[in-house]
């Protein structure tokens, strides 16, 4: 690949981020290559050792804040035509309510997967009470009578312990698997923002 | 390594490869290469931290028919320097008393 279609491929990639920091990003990389070509780098190893442009694309959008991007999305470059601004208000009854719906259900699915998270710690917790409870008052009475009702209530709350801490590894992967979705999550937000004009250009 | 710890290393190394002259990204990254190999986006990343925390300035200057940004330190990355020689001096006493019982074993 030469410095150029290098160049170009980044740009289109990351043309719906800031301006400015493209910019100064490809300015930067730009100089590197050329600095390297003469040092006796053939072009394409150079090009080659700043690496992969889709490495570079995710690494930018990694650093870049989502609210810096979403900013530089609703910005509008230019002055609007009368028809793109009568078109836009009357679509704007149906497409708020669009974009308002979709964001909801994303918003609602996203907080039922956390509310799973919730009720397993729950659950770990009423497991632990009952296991306590159990094992103590069980384990008393057992002292004082041994009748069949104490040995069962005792074993009950052995079991709880058991269940207990076998629900705990549950509930720990999955708050680490909805950390995990998160983050995946506002990443994806970001190269939806960020790639939409790429595939329009 | 710990990443917050690297990354402070990182900026103090950026920050002596242009102690005692002005330098370009390219020299940056070559001056560097013997002790830390450094990728082109971790230095543009590093030098605009530093940029923003005016450890550093930067100025364009023409260079064979074209543009190259050198970089040139403040006395507040000067300090910077500094203050980590003192701090790695802690450090180490540190490390030695973690490493002392090592020997014994």
């Amino acid at each position: 690949m030469s410095k150029q279609e290098f160049i170009e491929k980044l740009r289109v990639k990351l043309s719906n981020l800031p301006q400015k920091e493209v910019d100064d990003r490809i300015a930067f990389y730009s100089e590197m290559i050329d600095d390297k070509i003469e040092d006796g780098i053939l072009e394409e190893d150079a090009v080659k050792s700043i690496g992969d442009v889709d490495d570079i694309t995710s690494q930018i959008i990694t650093e870049i804040p989502l609210s810096k991007i979403v900013k530089e999305k609703l910005k509008i470059n230019r002055k609007l035509e009368f028809w793109e601004i009568a078109l836009m208000i009357l679509c704007a009854p149906i497409l708020i309510s669009v974009i308002v719906g979709l964001f909801v259900v994303i918003f609602s699915i996203y907080i039922s997967l956390w509310s799973v998270v919730v009720s397993l710690w729950a659950g770990f917790v009423s497991l632990c009470v009952g296991a306590v409870y159990g094992i103590l008052v069980g384990g008393a009475l057992m002292i004082f009578g041994d009748t069949f009702v104490n040995f069962v209530i005792f074993s009950l709350g052995i079991l709880a312990a058991g269940l207990a801490i076998f629900l705990y590894f549950g509930c720990k992967y999955t708050t680490k698997g909805m950390v995990y979705i998160t983050k995946k999550l506002i990443y994806l937000i970001k190269i939806a923002f960020a790639k939409k004009e790429a595939t329009n250009a | 390594m710990d990443i917050q710890l690297k990354r402070g290393l990182l900026d103090v190394c950026v920050l002596t490869a242009i102690k005692n002259e002005d330098s370009y990204g390219y020299k940056i990254i070559k001056d560097m290469k013997p002790f830390i190999e450094l990728s082109e986006s971790t230095l543009y990343t590093i030098l605009k931290r530093l940029e923003v925390a005016e450890m550093l300035t930067v100025y364009t200057s023409e260079y064979e028919g074209r543009i190259r940004k050198y970089y040139h330190i403040t006395d507040c990355g000067l300090k910077r320097i500094e203050e980590f020689k003192e701090d790695w001096k802690e450090m180490w006493s540190l490390y030695q008393f973690i490493t002392k019982g090592d020997e014994d074993e």
